[in-house]
């Protein structure tokens, strides 16, 4: 059999017409169910009165831009990490700092609580994700007890515990996620398909199953069988980076905050997206999301220092939230769902209820 | 590695998916839709946020002015 002579050229252009019919066959699928829009469906249901909600608490001590925040399950700590390479737990009801540590890098991109409470998790411009373990004693120097977990070939974005202190789940900006066994630091699965450097990810709630999603710089948001490693789904409709996903509470849909300056909602079963969250006036990304405990409120916070607050079914915003001095770059509801936490460039953290 | 591959590699990573992905099942969004809200509906009387909960009850308000014996 005499050997082809493959020009490169050629069949870069072959894949990208496969690559492009099979889009548009897929768009196809999912258009053919696409019978109506989501908030058709939700015109009977009432429309939520005036909401009020205002900063209760602000969190000072970081030296530069917050960049992540997690909150602990106990409902009152929280964990945050900055630029200046400090990682801090405080005390949400009291405000007070409960522990520091100081990280060998800059720009703590992600931090993250676990779920013992026991212990936190952080990482950044340094490539790796390490566990300090949480001490009682507030003189000791957690820095010595550092466990190195995860290391990947560019920055961490993300990280999060999995069910439980045993298993961390990242993603960096090498195009990858990956699962890891906290105590041996073995890496347990590998999850490749992004085309560009991850920014966020979400676990979906442990009732349904072990799968997670992740959003990126090449505007797509997967959705990952976690034991095979596989990707389930995947969404293309945003206009710009990524920077944050987050599942919808009963697991079937999933949020996310893009550099288009909008949110949008994707529901998995009928494998597509069903809400734009946006208006003419906002301009800015949104580089953060988090639901409410039912759902029907959707808190973006974004690059113009605002956090605004959309009706998840009906699409429109309820309320806008003033008070950062500078980029909205977190946020997340606390655990029982009566407060939510914001982070920021502008070195504070906010606690809104 | 997404920033070691080629562009070539790249693609075909991104055609494999695509030919599983066409074939997912997926059900219509009337269907799925209505789900969605009779859920919401359903789990809106425990969320805070929307019910509202009593000042004495929520440990953020009042604002931190003086101190709170629990």
């Amino acid at each position: 059999m005499a050997t082809q002579e493959v020009q490169p050229n050629e069949t870069l252009t072959n894949l990208k017409a496969e690559s492009d019919t099979l889009k548009t066959k897929l768009e196809d699928e999912r258009a053919k169910l696409h019978d109506v829009e989501l908030h058709q469906v939700a015109e009977k249901v009432d429309g939520l009165g005036q909401f009020i909600m205002k900063t209760r608490r602000t969190l000072k001590g970081h030296g530069n831009k917050v960049l992540c925040m997690d909150w602990c399950k106990d409902k009152r700590r929280i964990v945050s990490s900055s630029q200046d390479g400090k990682v801090i737990v405080w005390d949400a009801f009291t405000t007070n700092k409960e522990h520091a540590v100081t990280m060998p890098c800059t720009w703590v991109m992600a931090c993250a609580y676990a779920p013992s409470g026991c212990a936190v998790a952080c990482g950044g411009l340094d490539n790796k994700c390490s566990v300090y373990p949480l001490s009682l004693d507030k003189n000791e120097n957690l820095a010595a007890k550092k466990k190195s977990v995860a290391m990947h070939t560019n920055y961490l974005s993300a990280c999060s515990f999995t069910n439980s202190d045993m298993q961390i789940l990242t993603s960096s900006g090498d195009g990858t996620c990956a699962l890891w066994d906290v105590e041996s630091g073995q890496l347990l699965q590998s999850f490749h398909g992004h085309a560009s450097d991850v920014l966020c990810l979400d676990l979906a709630p442990s009732e349904t199953g072990n799968t997670f999603v992740s959003g990126g710089c090449d505007k797509k948001a997967n959705v990952w069988d976690m034991r095979s490693g596989q990707c389930i789904q995947s969404f293309e409709t945003h206009e710009s980076d990524i920077n944050s996903v987050r599942y919808y509470p009963s697991g079937d849909a999933f949020a996310s905050g893009s550099d288009d300056a909008t949110c949008r909602l994707y529901d998995l079963r009928a494998d597509r997206e069903v809400a734009i969250y946006s208006k003419e006036s906002i301009i800015f990304g949104a580089s953060s999301v988090d639901f409410s405990l039912s759902g029907r409120l959707l808190f973006g916070g974004y690059n113009d220092y605002t956090i605004n607050v959309w009706d998840v079914l009906k699409g429109t915003r309820v309320s806008i939230l003033f008070g950062h001095e500078n980029r909205v770059s977190t946020l997340r509801l606390s655990p029982d769902g009566t407060a939510f936490c914001s982070g920021s460039w502008d070195h504070t953290l906010r606690i809104w209820a | 590695m997404a920033r070691d591959m080629s562009d070539i590699d790249i693609l075909k990573m991104e055609l494999e998916q695509l030919k599983k992905e066409v074939s997912t099942p997926r059900e219509p969004v009337s269907k799925t839709s209505k789900e969605t809200m009779d859920w919401c509906e359903a789990a809106s009387g425990t969320d805070l946020l929307i019910t509202g909960v009593p000042d004495d009850k929520n440990p953020y308000k009042p604002e931190k002015g003086g101190c709170i014996i629990t």
